[in-house]
């Protein structure tokens, strides 16, 4: 994975701190040596419009767009954003949904419907599909706003970036008095997934 | 003052990773900049925003960005070292000090940044401002990340004092907004050396400037030879037939579809180094241009008599991506194999519009128009959001400030029955709204123009204005009084309204049109996101009173959601977001009957009764 650029994708609905979460993302892999880029669209976020950021990195990276298809790991806030975005997930790739649902105004015309199980639709796409209930873990954790840290957990076991690496840029980046909560959270996510992982398999066998 | 958090001096080299925007402002800093100045505008902003929190700078915002080029200049004549930053339509307001300052020349290094905005993510056109520095004759630079963004700014900024020309450096949405690594370094100390006439030079009157025009056509064949030799336009030898002639984010696309091939990279694309190509072209079997937006390369390249191909294979429209360059390159045979196959995508998920916030002033000065079957001359900003379902009652929109002269033009010709209104944002009415004003008063244009001054520019981030009181520093300042400044410009009927009076707002409207004079009517309600997110102060749906009606969803507020439940009649009833909610009442006062209600209010009365 080291030779080739790690492609991460990281999607929701403005407002939902997904910018946050791929700005920790880009700064751990740097400081985990690789190069890396970053690219997202500002603008309409603030105004309920879906955000999609794009992280990529490896020895050396060109394009700060993934090609289609080739996200090793698509991260989504929002239950129909992994819906939508799990087309990108590559071959063997993963996708990681947060149980959260925001229903756009646009659900309340007759043209659209927010759909009835995204989750399960996104399941047909994507093999490994995981989904997590962020909210409740950031919840419990201390706060609603720890969703961010907790998804990024969630997908660290995924990557090549060292714990402590994790724990350095969580520290010096989240707001001062909240780093044991967000490290907290971080390590919910990571357990979260490891569990989903762990059932899924047996339920395999 | 607001307080402007400063971000810390750079001692030492450091390596950072920076969005294209932030590279852009340390680049200007580390090369001495002292003034900048610029209007906002997707996807430029940040970089004032970055520069602005440098210690040892002066920045500003200006009313427009025509305005801000010429205080720019003003600045470079003294010697101040200067940046200008605009989005791409930006330039189009400060074409006209721009064209002739590239007669005089400038003293100090001066950098216009031209953020373009190709796929327009957020922009009215994806106008590919590569022609404006040719049409104006001043050199271009092109960075393809951040890296390059930063390190071109520096040579850029060098260059324009050289030449003594102003420079342009051409950057686009991917660079902007994109994070990458950046080596910085420490800063000087910024120096003024001051203003010194020579008339000959600045005053461009025909017989000095017919001597400038002559200076410029010069200076131009110089600086084609600097972009010959410059190691910013540069090959990068490769395996195989096929050359590759490629600049900007392009590049990189390219790169990562076909990591070896023969390139030649564009960095300084104005004036365009033809020889170096041709000397390329020479090297390689075939040359296929990769470039965003129009065939700016390729058509100079056929011009020189290079045999190329180009937009054959990509597209004019739209923004490029890897994927679309493996498509082009593909299809000219230039690369092997098969497109990747991805997954199906399961089903088509509904669309997220952007959409009028929670509590958002513009709300209720639409759901009256609407009511009023009012024309509606539109400009840009949130409001023009206004245009969409289930609002739709925004009929136009062209550029910052035409609202005023269209709206004018159609009351001109009796163009139509309907009562005739602009509507524009308090910083777009700032930006190039007063001079229509004007026109409409002097030529007695009997319109009705809406300023929602929602004291913030909004659409861009809420950025400070001549309306707001503070500057881009944080510093108190004068805050324009609309009212009175219309009726300076000889508005005999200007009104104030509170937007969250739906009652009033609709009736100072009305009384508005009525009079077949030039009226004004302005908003009062700050913007509910800037400078500080308003709190949720929630209402409630008492659901046995809801008749589904629907009257409060026709508002389009995101905080209004339908719910499952149903009226005898099978229509759906709502409920209200507590989380998201502001309890601006614009859907309790359009309910028909009395079914919303504040949260607060219930619990208190809950509470009394259980003190009983
Ligand atoms: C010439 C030009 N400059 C900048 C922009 C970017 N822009 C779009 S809307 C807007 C300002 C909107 O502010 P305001 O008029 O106060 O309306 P609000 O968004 O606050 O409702 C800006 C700066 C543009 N489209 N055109």
């Amino acid at each position: 994975m080291t030779e080739q650029t790690t492609n991460i994708l990281i999607v929701g609905v403005g407002g939902q701190g997904v910018i946050l979460a791929s700005e920790l993302l880009s700064e751990a892999a740097m400081q985990a040596g690789f190069d890396v880029k970053k690219s997202e669209v500002h603008g309409m976020s603030q105004r309920g419009g879906v955000v999609s950021s794009h992280v990529r990195f490896g020895k050396k990276v060109y394009s700060p767009l993934i090609p289609a298809g080739t996200a090793d790991v698509v991260l989504a806030f929002e239950a129909a954003e992994g819906l939508r975005w799990a087309g990108q997930v590559s071959e063997d790739g993963l996708l990681v949904v947060n149980n959260q649902r925001i229903i756009p105004t646009i659900a309340h015309t007759k043209d659209y419907d927010y759909p009835e199980d995204p989750i399960g639709e996104a399941r047909k796409i994507v093999k490994r599909t995981l989904a997590l209930d962020g909210l409740d873990i950031a919840n419990r954790v201390g706060s609603p706003k720890l969703v961010n840290t907790v998804l990024l957990g969630a997908i660290s076991g995924e990557l090549p970036i060292p714990g402590e690496i994790w724990e350095a840029v969580i520290r010096r980046r989240v707001p001062r008095g909240t780093e044991e909560m967000n490290l907290q959270a971080f390590k919910e996510g990571a357990d979260a997934n490891k569990a989903e992982i762990e059932k899924q398999s047996s339920l395999k066998v | 003052m607001v307080k402007i958090k400063k971000l810390p001096e750079i001692k030492e080299p450091t390596r950072t990773l920076l969005s294209g925007n932030e590279a852009i402002a340390l680049g200007a800093r580390e090369m001495g900049v002292y003034f900048a100045s610029a209007y906002p505008g997707t996807p430029s902003t940040e970089i004032l925003e970055t520069f602005a929190r440098l210690p040892g700078v002066k920045a500003q915002w200006s009313t427009n960005e025509k305005v801000a080029f010429e205080t720019g200049i003003g600045a470079a004549l003294a010697g101040a070292r200067t940046m200008v930053c605009m989005k791409h339509v930006g330039v189009n307001v400060a074409m006209d000090p721009l064209m002739t300052f590239a007669y005089t020349g400038t003293v100090a290094g001066f950098l216009l940044v031209s953020a373009d905005d190709p796929e327009m993510h957020s922009s009215q056109n994806e106008q590919d401002n590569r022609n404006l520095a040719r049409f104006a004759k001043i050199p271009m630079f092109e960075p393809s990340d951040s890296r390059e963004a930063h390190d071109f700014t520096k040579i850029a900024l060098e260059v324009s004092e050289r030449f003594a020309t102003p420079v342009m450096l051409r950057i686009t949405t991917r660079i902007s907004h994109a994070k990458g690594i950046v080596e910085l370094e420490p800063w000087p100390t910024p120096e003024v050396t001051g203003f010194k006439h020579d008339i000959e030079r600045f005053v461009m009157v025909p017989q000095f400037a017919r001597k400038r025009h002559h200076e410029v056509e010069l200076r131009l064949k110089r600086l084609m030879r600097y972009s010959e030799e410059s190691s910013l336009n540069r090959v990068e030898p490769g395996k195989g037939p096929v050359g590759i002639v490629t600049g900007g984010i392009a590049y990189q696309h390219v790169r990562e579809v076909l990591p070896d091939a023969p390139l030649f990279k564009i960095g300084i694309s104005n004036p365009l180094p033809v020889e170096a190509i041709r000397a390329f072209a020479a090297t390689v079997e075939r040359l296929i241009v990769v470039e965003e937006l129009d065939p700016f390369y390729e058509e100079q390249m056929h011009a020189a008599g290079i045999p190329c191909e180009g937009k054959r294979y990509f597209p004019i429209e739209g923004e490029l991506n890897p994927d679309i360059v493996a498509e082009g390159l593909r299809e000219a045979g230039a690369l092997n194999g098969q497109a990747p196959e991805i997954h199906p995508v399961g089903v088509e998920v509904l669309p997220r519009p952007p959409v009028l916030c929670p509590g958002c002033a513009h709300r209720s000065v639409f759901t009256a128009l609407k009511k009023m079957k009012a024309e509606v001359f539109g400009d840009i900003g949130c409001y023009t959001l206004g245009a969409l379902q289930p609002l739709s009652a925004l009929h136009t929109c062209i550029c910052m400030g035409a609202s005023v002269g269209m709206a004018s033009g159609v009351q001109q010709v009796e163009g139509s029955k309907r009562p005739v209104v602009a509507i524009i944002g308090d910083s777009t009415f700032l930006h190039g709204g007063i001079t229509g004003l004007l026109d409409a008063v002097y030529n007695k244009a009997p319109v009705t123009i809406i300023i929602l001054d929602n004291r913030a520019t909004a659409m861009t981030g809420g950025q400070q204005h001549p309306g707001t009181g503070y500057t881009l520093q944080g510093e108190e300042t004068f805050a324009v009084d609309y009212i009175k400044l219309s009726k300076a410009l000889g508005v005999k009927h200007a009104f104030p309204t509170d937007p969250y009076d739906y009652g009033e707002t609709l009736k100072t409207l009305k009384r508005a049109v009525s009079i077949p004079e030039p009226t004004v009517v302005v908003t009062t309600r700050p913007c509910v996101l800037y400078p500080v997110k308003l709190e949720p102060e929630p209402y409630r749906v008492l659901l046995d009173i809801c008749n589904g009606c629907g009257a409060c969803i026709r508002i389009g507020c995101p905080a209004v959601i339908l719910i499952e439940e149903t009226t005898d009649k099978g229509l759906h009833k709502v409920t209200i977001d507590p989380d998201t909610c502001t309890g601006c009442r614009l859907c309790l006062q359009v309910c028909p009957v009395d079914a919303i209600e504040p949260v607060g209010e219930i619990e208190e009365a809950d509470k009394s009764e259980a003190e009983c």
